[in-house]
């Protein structure tokens, strides 16, 4: 290694052999930066998790354009659109095919827990607006008051979710009405529920006798092959005699939706402040460990600037060693925070991931701020006589 | 430029203070010296005259703040850092603790005394840096790091880090008070030897009274003030 870095700098690596001379030092050092990588790791895993949790319902269909109320800041949110906006909509010679989408909360009483399940009322008829498993299983959505289940559903252990065959349905009691469930299906819990359930928009009104089938939550379009849904969503808004109505692109929904949750929403912006304060405590551990070290070797570099070493000189050395802190701190970081994410992720049903984006963002971030932290901390260096150093 | 050949050292009243406002202290008053190329010349005085002041403005490793210092034909007086940096790579400094890097070999110390002049083969740097420390005395400690070296081995090493630039000028802060009798005389030899091969000047800081009997200069400071300067009858 010594050698290696010789010849890469042209000297001696004096940081390297300086770093691991005391090996208990350099172990604490590590530690040092490993632990602030773990840290802006979680709260960057919690942060990307709400924005994964939040575009994940729209997963669950396949549409272009979304038609929601004025005050529908997100797909759980606000009041509902008449259906006769769905019929002036397809007037429009570029729009295929439309449905209504209805969304509401059902509460599945259970033993030990309730579970908070987000229902989706969709047409069991128009498959096309569903997607993957969902889609494939739509057909038991025909019987009355049937329903598809998240098998991630929080609370709900997974060998009875497994249980959940069309052979041997599962059947609850929900606000009067007893709901069969034939299937399950993928989701994963978000912030907004325990889970999601998916059931037709006749088995919905049966739940909630209050929603009549002339107002769903949304409205969700397909235009026909090779228009844009912007250009459409743009003509429909001169089209539509309602002018308050948010027309929009089915991913301008979904975009729309995830800058709510990130800079309206309490949750979103602490998470925001978690990850600044966490990028915060980080470059302040990380300024530490190098700032120290550049004093413990205070008397060498003055001797070396008494030699006539320039300023260049010792921030190479400071460079050098933010370089290996920053390479061998990550590994043990990455490793431990890509651990806690998945331990995080298994007690919360929340989608903490460890991402490459992450990986990449966290590791540059550390090398610069160790860079930084040490050019700050060799100023002192600078402007010293080296008599006054010794 | 004759006379800065001859007097690669040339200080004319040098005044210097210690601390600022109220605890402000005159530390130097008007020294005046030039020192003849290839000599050695010895600061003596007792502990707080100032001696090792002289020597770290004359070295460069103190700003100048009244008077001026003409080393090697600069004025160190306000001089850049780029100059200043220039000067002290001409520079060999032993200084009174040892101050090697604890964390590199003696080879490698030596060899920092080299690299400091920019990129150099690294199989030249380990070899002038081998015969060094084996001029010294230290040819079978070559690979030991400071802490395995007594007092007198990191001195050594220390005389044999400022002399493998080659320099123009050596300052030494009391280079021989942890040697032995023998290494002692040694780094004097050596000492003399290079201001007789290659006309190396040195300003040394020292008690040690076998120096002062082979030394061509003793000035004595008191108090700040040089109060003897006495050249030694030419041999």
């Amino acid at each position: 290694m010594s050698r290696f870095l010789a010849l890469l700098f042209g000297r001696l690596p004096i940081g390297w052999l300086q770093l691991t001379h005391s090996r208990t030092r350099f172990a604490a050092a590590l530690a040092g930066v490993a632990f602030a990588n773990v840290l802006v790791f979680v709260q960057l895993g919690i942060m990307n998790s709400m924005a994964t949790a939040t575009v994940k319902p729209y997963l669950f269909f396949d549409a272009d354009i979304m038609i929601s109320a004025p005050d529908a800041n997100s797909m759980t949110e606000g009041g509902n659109v008449a259906r006769q906006w769905l019929l002036q909509a397809l007037a429009d010679p570029e729009v295929a095919t439309g449905t209504g989408l209805f969304i509401a909360n059902v509460t599945w009483q259970r033993p030990t827990k309730a579970l908070a399940l987000t229902t989706y009322g969709v047409d069991p008829v128009q498959p096309e607006f569903l997607t993957g498993e969902i889609k494939a299983k739509s057909g038991t959505l025909q019987l009355q008051n049937a329903g598809l289940l998240d098998r991630f559903s929080r609370g709900l252990p997974r060998d009875e979710a497994a249980a959940i065959r069309p052979q041997t349905p599962l059947s609850f009691e929900a606000s009067g009405t007893t709901l069969t469930l034939y299937d399950t299906f993928a989701g994963g819990g978000g912030f907004g529920g325990d889970g999601y359930m998916v059931v037709s928009d006749q088995t919905f009104l049966n739940l909630f006798p209050a929603r009549t089938s002339g107002a769903p939550d949304h409205i969700l379009l397909k235009v026909v092959p090779g228009a844009d849904p912007d250009a459409v969503a743009l003509r429909l808004r001169d089209l539509i005699s309602d002018k308050t109505l948010r027309i929009r692109s089915y991913a301008a929904a979904a975009q729309e939706d995830l800058t709510y949750q990130q800079t309206k929403r309490p949750t979103g912006i602490i998470f925001g402040f978690g990850v600044i304060i966490g990028v915060l405590v980080g470059i302040v551990i990380v300024y530490q460990v190098l700032s120290t070290d550049v004093a413990d070797h205070l008397r060498e570099y003055a001797t070396f600037k008494a030699m006539g070493y320039g300023q260049w000189f010792f921030l190479g050395i400071v460079f050098e060693e933010a370089l290996i802190l920053g390479v061998l701190g990550f590994v043990p970081g990455f490793i431990v925070a890509t651990g806690l994410l998945t331990l995080m992720a298994k007690a919360t049903t929340l989608p903490l991931l460890m991402t490459g984006q992450m990986a990449m963002m966290v590791f540059f971030g550390t090398v610069a701020a160790c860079a930084l932290s040490g050019a700050i901390a060799t100023r002192r260096l600078a402007a010293a006589d080296p008599a006054d150093l010794f | 430029m004759a006379a800065d050949d001859d007097f690669p050292i040339v200080a004319q009243g040098l005044n210097h203070w210690f601390g600022s406002g109220e605890a402000r202290k005159q530390a130097l008053f008007d020294i005046n010296l030039r020192v003849r190329r290839g000599s050695l010349t010895v600061l003596v005085g007792p502990s707080g005259s100032g001696k090792t002041t002289v020597l770290t403005l004359l070295g460069c490793l103190r700003d100048v703040q009244e008077g001026s210092v003409h080393l090697l034909g600069h004025e160190v007086h306000g001089a850049k850092s780029d100059l200043l940096i220039a000067l002290r790579k001409r520079l060999g400094f032993i200084f009174q603790a040892h101050n090697l890097h604890v964390s590199l070999t003696a080879r490698q110390n030596v060899m920092m005394g080299l690299q400091v002049h920019g990129r150099i083969d690294p199989a030249l740097a380990d070899r002038a840096a081998a015969h060094a420390l084996t001029l010294v005395g230290l040819g079978d400690r070559l690979d030991y790091l400071p802490d395995n070296l007594s007092g007198g081995q990191k001195q050594r090493v220390a005389v044999a880090r400022a002399m493998v630039g080659n320099p123009d000028v050596i300052f030494a802060d009391e280079p021989t008070a942890a040697l032995d009798r023998d290494s002692g005389s040694n780094v004097v030899d050596m000492i003399k030897r290079l201001g007789r091969e290659r006309g190396t000047t040195t300003v040394m800081v020292t008690h040690d009274n076998r120096i002062l009997d082979r030394a061509d200069r003793v000035i004595t400071l008191e108090d700040g003030r040089i109060v003897a300067d006495t050249e030694a009858a030419p041999a």
